[in-house]
């Protein structure tokens, strides 16, 4: 049914070698947490993290996320080494070819659905011209949203606020998009119709999917499975249902 | 600076995105910032009013600088080689006396740009009489066109001419009541010189300040000098200069030029300037405790509000937001409440100066320039920035991983 995953030669999105996180580095309650793992992600993987709580799934998506930087190791985006790279850098590759999706939506208030889509151009590039506010509204009624391009989060439902993330996640068209836990707090057929968005944008506009998720339906129906153990991947698994020769 | 705009628009509309929606808080603190510098302003506008007046009352009735001849010294012989000497001396009393080539000295100091105006005096004591009434004067003598330049005596005249000479005398209001006397009265001066003379009481004026309204008598350059025995001679050279505070200053550097005593009305008035300064000092003591405050305000509001939002900070950092751009997100936020405060401060302070000029005491004019508008708005400005540095970098170094988690 499934072997383990040989990381593939070319076309990577993203490639991890022995790359070690530790907290708390130099006190008595130093704690590694990652202990040197080695992964590749293809251009247009599809991939579920899954792992028991405290295994550090977290932990290695801020990593990847370049939000968490690792004690030792590296971490290739793009083929880009990160480690040696300062905070404009780090934030400057974030920006293009990272999106995040988060547990809890993580919308800013202050400004409507269509401004909280283009944010991650406007940090970038400043005031968004005609083209990214179309591109913004394309994705917001891929999404199902474009009657609620000017609401505030506020008055969006969970779901709602969920897709106005994805939404913002994916405006930079990122190589890469990670998300923890996604559908952690929606009903399952929120949560289901949230996972049918992510499978549209993987195929639609082919970047990679990294998904953290607790939900054993939902690992099911990616098509690879890491599986993550006490700061080790112990299995890494193409799923049966697409083929072994995906 | 419309690049610079652009450059920080994303910033900006962070900024007043935030601003706007935590608006309790922002209305709380602009009213803070307004207040302060309202006092500020005010407090500024109304000391600077008080003194000009001040200034302008003391200074309405004598020179900037008065040239008076220097002291007679005792002439001490020069010592033979090798001999020791005790010496004891007493002063010598000065005598009233000329100032030496005073028509150079005046024609040399009209050459100065630096002087706006330049009028030699005879000045000596006298006695007038009329019946039985003796009264202690001053006498005066002056050259009216020049004299009218240092001291406008025309504004002060209350009854008959300015005019002197040919036997004419200006006397003061309390002068003139004291020895009953009116516009064409005759009033007899003496010197005590056997130079004794009648003039005739051509107008009265009122200085407003006692000791010369009782005292000044006004008198022609050449009548003055004739009865003090001082024939051709002056005693004084009254100069007025441009900028009043330079006076010291000029004061000094006349006398080097003409080896004659300089004092200055700041040197004369060393009591008034002294209280001058001790107000000034304290309202800027209070400028800077009220200014104090409000950056002090603005700090504590910019920490809360960078706690109140660690999350969205987080969500920024993680969609792309630098440090930098963080950083001046909270930046520009207390630029905002140091200009928009400023802006609200200035005009209640213009509505307080309103009130106090139209419906005050009216003893004065509080004048609002537009220098000391522009220095409140830009001192607030650089307040708010620097009052925001502290939080700022404290939103600005926040691990993002950290603080996308807070709740």
């Amino acid at each position: 049914m499934s072997e383990r995953f040989m990381a593939r030669p070319a076309n990577e999105v993203l490639q991890l070698a022995s790359l070690r996180k530790s907290y708390n580095i130099g006190l008595p309650n130093e704690t590694e947490v990652l202990h040197g793992l080695d992964l590749s992600i293809g251009r247009s993987d599809f991939a579920a993290l899954i792992g028991p709580s405290g295994s550090g799934k977290s932990t290695l998506l801020n990593v990847i996320g370049l939000l968490d930087q690792p004690t030792s190791g590296e971490l290739y985006l793009l083929g880009q080494a990160t480690s040696t790279m300062d905070d404009a850098r780090r934030t400057a590759l974030r920006g293009s070819s990272i999106g995040f999706v988060f547990q809890f939506h993580h919308l800013i208030p202050a400004f409507s659905a269509i401004e909280n889509v283009l944010m991650p151009l406007m940090l970038a590039q400043g005031k968004p011209d005609k083209t990214a506010t179309e591109h913004a509204r394309a994705l917001l009624a891929a999404v199902g949203l474009e009657k609620y391009a000017h609401t505030p989060p506020t008055q969006l439902s969970g779901g709602q606020q969920q897709r106005v993330a994805i939404a913002r996640a994916l405006i930079t068209k990122p190589a890469l998009l990670l998300a923890d836990e996604p559908t952690g707090n929606l009903d399952t057929r929120t949560a289901a119709e949230i996972f049918e968005l992510f499978r549209r944008f993987n195929r639609e506009f082919g970047c990679a999917v990294l998904l953290v998720t607790h939900d054993p339906r939902l690992s099911v129906a990616c098509d690879r499975t890491i599986n993550l153990v006490d700061g080790l991947i112990v299995s890494d698994t193409l799923n049966a249902t697409l083929g072994l020769s995906a | 600076m419309t690049s610079l705009l652009r450059r920080l628009w994303v910033e900006w509309t962070i900024a007043l995105n935030f601003l706007r929606e935590g608006r309790a808080q922002t209305v709380m603190i602009l009213i803070g910032v307004a207040v302060g510098v309202a006092v500020i302003v005010f407090v500024t506008a109304l000391i600077q009013g008080l003194q000009t007046n001040i200034i302008e009352r003391t200074l309405g009735t004598q020179a900037h600088i008065r040239l008076l001849p220097p002291d007679e010294l005792n002439q001490v012989l020069p010592l033979a080689a090798g001999t020791v000497q005790l010496l004891q001396e007493d002063k010598r009393a000065q005598r009233l006396r000329s100032i030496n080539n005073w028509q150079q000295v005046t024609a040399a100091l009209d050459q100065l740009p630096i002087l706006d105006a330049v009028s030699p005096v005879v000045s000596g004591p006298a006695f007038a009489r009329r019946g039985a009434a003796l009264e202690s004067v001053a006498l005066v003598g002056i050259d009216v066109e020049r004299y009218q330049q240092i001291i406008p005596l025309r504004t002060y005249i209350l009854e008959g001419q300015l005019r002197v000479g040919a036997g004419d005398a200006l006397i003061g209001k309390l002068l003139a009541d004291n020895l009953g006397l009116r516009v064409g009265d005759k009033l007899r001066l003496e010197t005590g010189q056997q130079n004794n003379t009648v003039v005739n009481v051509a107008g009265i004026f009122e200085l407003g300040v006692r000791e010369l309204d009782t005292r000044h008598v006004y008198l022609d350059l050449k009548q003055a000098q004739s009865l003090l025995n001082l024939p051709g001679g002056i005693t004084v050279i009254d100069l007025t200069v441009e900028d009043i505070f330079t006076a010291e200053t000029i004061a000094l550097q006349i006398a080097r030029l003409t080896s004659l005593k300089a004092e200055s009305w700041m040197a004369t008035n060393a009591q008034l300037m002294s209280a001058l300064t001790a107000q000034s000092m304290s309202t800027n003591m209070i400028i800077v405790f009220v200014a104090l405050s409000v950056a002090f305000g603005i700090a504590s509001v910019l920490s809360v509000s960078v706690v109140q939002r660690t999350r969205e900070i987080g969500i920024l950092r993680a969609t792309g937001a630098t440090r930098q751009q963080i950083l001046r997100v909270f930046l520009i936020q207390g630029a905002v409440f140091g200009l928009l405060g400023s802006v609200i401060g200035i005009a209640v302070s213009y509505a307080l100066v309103w009130v106090f000029n139209t419906f005050g005491p009216r003893l004065f004019y509080i004048p609002v320039p537009t220098s000391l508008i522009m220095m409140a708005l830009l001192l607030a400005t650089l307040t708010g920035l620097v009052a925001a540095a502290v939080p700022s970098r404290r939103a600005a170094s926040l691990n993002p991983v950290e603080a996308i988690r807070y709740v």
